[in-house]
């Protein structure tokens, strides 16, 4: 693991001279004579410091060479759903930020945290002061599945547990009660895979990544012992990728534990379906077929065919204690297949229920159209609708779903047309735009002070110089408050 | 013993490297080439350096946008390494940065150069199929290595369609049943 660790930093660098050696050359092209402040070029503002606003910023960069771009995030620490999303035993997807850290300190971009969008600044203002903005800030929702009690205690959206073990702020004081021996998962995509490996992961594997320590601590005393993962359609529908099936496949000291009836006319049809498919369902069948080591005391299994319908109470009402899954039949076959009841009904008992159905934008500013049916910014090739120089890049362009790569391409896409609007005329840019200096001052007068770029690096230093104390990589700061004092120092 | 026997000898030990590392769930990508840029162990390492003897081939990446780029690169080098280290443009080329976490550095062979490549490992499957526009000759440019014998090959970079991928890959859904 160590040795990894070493790679990455050696790759690290090794995409960092990369960068540079492009950033020369950019500025050779511009005759390395314009300044920031004395810029007449296109101002461009991007809401959101995750994936899809740096991936954004980093294609405007590089299309243009006298476009100036400003990141607003509402927290003081930047990387979205790479630092709070992405599971702390991952720590090779995280390699992004080598490439988001370069974008941000290009000459041409700058990040301000601690801007909550929406409220301290409107969409308005920024439309004023820049002459294109980009809206990337995610889904920071979450779908409800609509049951009687799933308010109780006990049951946790996926976003808020995962939230709690890669240290959210607004998850510290989550404290999930791991006292139970069964947590039943309410859907099978990544991020439910996710949850129940650290729920069944080792310890002191954990306790090698990033993951919160407060988090650590609770699961080191864990007794869940088993995880059910629920779908409502069948194996041939599981929305998980094969890389995180497999690392449930290959967990030490946790046997697979699946129903075969669930798996039944899965082998004649196998032949047929399309490569990435078909290896996901040999993979689960294998699983199915040998279970893994009948002496782990901790397992794991897939349940298909089932929808939560209530969330069962103890006899005193007040937390969960169990959960009622109507059992399905497919209607349809392939991709499209719906599931429809049969009417029948199975008792889980469970002491713990993540509910992982799905992430949610949700509109940020009244001046934003929004669709609360497909919940994104309604949009056309990331053009707003009906609004000329706003954007929108990322799962607020066409929802939460997709890996890193997706949303790179996505907002790679959006930065294209938003150049091209430019080149057309479609965007004014016969006027100057002043830019994050106008908003920097707006916000002053509202008592709201940003943190830059180079006071996040402060907070970095300090959250790896804590992590190295507990032979981690990193130990996030909790509070919001504690970061912006380091920020400030 | 010839080069390209200890070629694979040498990938056979990273993979057993890499078997010994995945002691966890996740999947320790080491990349398969072993060039003066990783530090496997000095042994390795030295092995390499006299294998590679600066032996230069030429690499040809047909690009997105249809134009040809031809670069002169060692062998030893992976196919990502030559991407970076020749500072070639292609988008998002390599984001995890060689670690098997990605499929951005999908790349499309020629069927007879694909088919002198070598096996690929489940891992490298995995990422591939996620990846946009996938073949039967498609490979991770991470997980390739230049060899003396790949000389003059041509790489296809495939198209990026980001509507290609049907939104069942991160979440399931698990709505409630009508009633």
């Amino acid at each position: 693991m160590k040795m990894m660790t070493m790679i990455n930093l050696v790759r690290g660098s090794v995409m960092k001279i990369h960068g540079l050696s492009r950033a020369s050359r950019c500025l050779a092209a511009e005759g390395g004579v314009r300044g920031l402040s004395s810029s007449s070029g296109p101002r461009v503002c991007i809401v959101g410091g995750g994936p899809a606003g740096f991936y954004t910023a980093q294609q405007l960069l590089k299309a243009r060479h006298d476009t100036a771009v400003d990141v607003y995030e509402r927290l003081p620490v930047p990387f979205g759903l790479v630092r709070f999303g992405v599971a702390p035993d991952h720590p090779e997807v995280k390699n992004v930020i080598n490439s988001f850290t370069q974008t941000a300190q290009h000459e041409r971009c700058s990040f301000h945290g601690n801007v909550n969008v929406g409220k301290d600044v409107t969409i308005d203002e920024l439309r004023q002061a820049y002459h294109a903005v980009v809206l990337s800030y995610g889904a920071e929702g979450n779908r409800s599945m609509g049951i009687p009690g799933e308010d109780l205690p006990g049951v946790f959206s996926a976003k808020d547990f995962v939230g709690w073990y890669n240290g959210l702020p607004c998850n510290k004081e989550l404290h999930p009660d791991l006292s139970c021996e069964t947590a039943v998962i309410l859907g099978q995509g990544n991020v439910a895979l996710d949850v129940a490996r650290i729920l069944l992961a080792p310890v002191e594997m954990l306790k090698e990544t990033d993951i919160s320590q407060n988090s650590l601590e609770a699961l080191a005393n864990s007794k869940v012992r088993r995880v059910l993962i629920v779908g409502r359609r069948g194996p041939l529908q599981i929305a998980c990728t094969i890389k995180e099936l497999r690392e449930m496949v290959n967990l030490p000291k946790v046997r697979a534990d699946m129903l075969p009836a669930d798996f039944k006319g899965i082998a004649e049809v196998l032949k047929d379906l399309p490569r990435p498919r078909k290896r996901l369902t040999e993979l689960m069948m294998k699983a199915v077929k040998e279970g893994g080591d009948d002496k782990a005391e901790k397992c794991w299994g897939l349940r298909f065919f089932r929808s939560p319908v209530e969330v069962l109470a103890g006899a005193d009402g007040k937390r969960a204690t169990g959960i009622r899954l109507a059992l399905n039949k497919l209607e349809g076959s392939g991709e499209s297949a719906r599931a429809e009841v049969t009417g029948q009904t199975e008792d889980v008992d469970c002491g713990l229920i993540i509910s992982s159905i799905g992430y949610k934008s949700i509109p940020i500013d009244p001046a934003v159209p929004f669709d609360p049916r497909r919940a994104i910014v309604p949009n056309e090739m990331g053009r707003v609708q009906d609004t000329a120089g706003l954007y929108c890049s990322g799962w607020v362009k066409r929802g939460p779903t997709g890996v890193i790569a997706t949303t790179m391409n996505d907002s790679f896409d959006t930065a294209r047309v938003l150049i091209q609007d430019m080149e057309d005329g479609k965007l004014d840019l016969s006027v100057n735009k002043p830019g994050a200096k106008a908003i920097t001052a707006l916000l002053q007068t509202r008592g709201v002070r940003t943190v830059l770029f180079s006071q996040w690096e402060k907070i970095n230093a300090e959250e790896e110089k804590r992590g190295r104390s507990l032979g981690k990589p990193r130990e996030k700061l909790l509070d919001v408050d504690e970061m912006l004092k380091i920020a400030w120092s | 013993m010839s080069a390209c026997a200890l070629r694979v000898l040498l990938q056979r030990a990273a993979v057993m490297r890499k078997a010994a590392h995945q002691t966890f769930s996740q999947t320790r990508a080491f990349p398969q080439c072993v060039t003066g840029s990783y530090t496997y162990s000095r042994g390795i390492n030295t092995l390499t350096n006299s294998l590679r003897a600066e032996e230069k081939v030429t690499v040809h990446f047909l690009n997105r946008d249809g134009k040809r780029i031809s670069v002169k690169a060692l062998t030893g080098e992976s196919l990502l390494d030559i991407v970076v280290n020749h500072d070639l443009d292609i988008d998002g080329f390599g984001a995890c940065e060689g670690t098997l976490a990605c499929s951005t550095c999908h790349l499309i062979f020629e069927e007879a150069v694909y088919k002198k490549l070598g096996p690929i490992s489940d891992e490298e499957m995995d990422m591939l199929d996620l990846a946009y526009g996938l073949t039967d000759t498609s490979r991770l440019g991470c997980q390739v290595c230049l060899r003396k014998d790949l000389d003059g090959m041509i790489l296809r970079v495939p198209d990026v369609i980001s509507d290609a991928r049907v939104d069942s890959e991160k979440e399931s859904s698990t709505a409630p049943p009508k009633v």
